[in-house]
């Protein structure tokens, strides 16, 4: 199993679920997208000249900059799902597991639709 | 049952500093998922108008808050280091414990340089955070 590709089609398809490495793989993909996704907001909001109202509503809105605070939202959510998810998985015991895990799916969704929702109403403000 | 040894016997091994980096990779990604909440409730402040932003500055600017920001900034930092870190170990690069140490001390340094440069973009730099 020394060839990474070979591994990991080894894999695929197979699992009790038959979605194999699904989660594995949708958590490396939602990685890749926050690496760049992250530091162009992070960067974006450290090189406005101030965090008054107007400057950060002139980042917030556009075409461009809209299309790209969504993804980020919908991509930072589903990762920390996924992430929470494991968390979760490896340390709650008992009935709790369960009910911390549709909890968390919960949240990390309605968060998704909030984030975007607020995006879109900058995006849409005049 | 509840004695029995468990996988992964992490008490059996002697403490190496990377077996602190990757429980802190889970750590960091915890405290993230808080800062989606700070993250939108960001987004939802500007989304309801200059009032309900200056709300939120001035909420932003207490202590507790600028805690949680700061150290989001820091988990931020870190998260992104050693998830690169992780992305070329799924390549199967760099998983020798040589490579694992010298790829840990890096993370380490990217981490400092780019939290130190952000705190002070944020908190000290033109007094743009309250």
């Amino acid at each position: 199993m020394s060839d990474p590709a070979r591994a990991l089609s080894a894999v695929l398809g197979h699992g009790s679920a038959h979605e194999g490495a699904h989660h594995w793989r949708v958590q490396r993909l939602t990685a890749l997208a926050l690496l760049g996704l992250g530091p162009w907001f992070i960067v974006s909001l450290a090189l406005l000249p101030d965090f008054s109202y107007a400057s950060v509503q002139g980042l917030l809105s556009g075409a461009c900059n809209s299309t790209l605070l969504s993804l980020l939202v919908l991509c930072l959510c589903w990762h920390s799902q996924l992430g929470v998810q494991v968390v979760v998985e490896d340390y709650v015991r008992g009935a709790a597991r369960m009910a911390t895990l549709i909890v968390s799916a919960f949240l990390h969704v309605l968060l998704a639709a909030l984030g975007v929702l607020a995006v879109l109403r900058v995006a849409f403000a005049h | 049952m509840a004695h029995r040894p468990l996988s992964p016997h992490v008490f059996i091994y002697r403490f190496a500093y990377t077996m602190a980096l990757s429980i802190l990779h889970r750590a960091t990604g915890v405290v993230l998922s808080l800062g989606i909440v700070l993250l939108v409730s960001f987004l939802m402040a500007v989304a309801a108008g200059s009032a309900s932003y200056e709300r939120f500055v001035h909420f932003a600017g207490s202590l507790p808050m600028r805690i949680l920001i700061g150290g989001c900034i820091v988990a931020f930092c870190y998260h992104l280091a050693n998830g690169i870190r992780h992305l070329f170990w799924d390549l199967s690069w760099g998983m020798e414990r040589a490579q694992a140490r010298r790829s840990a001390a890096v993370v380490v340094v990217v981490t400092v340089v780019a939290s130190a440069l952000l705190l002070w973009v944020f908190f000290a730099h033109g007094g743009a955070m309250p």
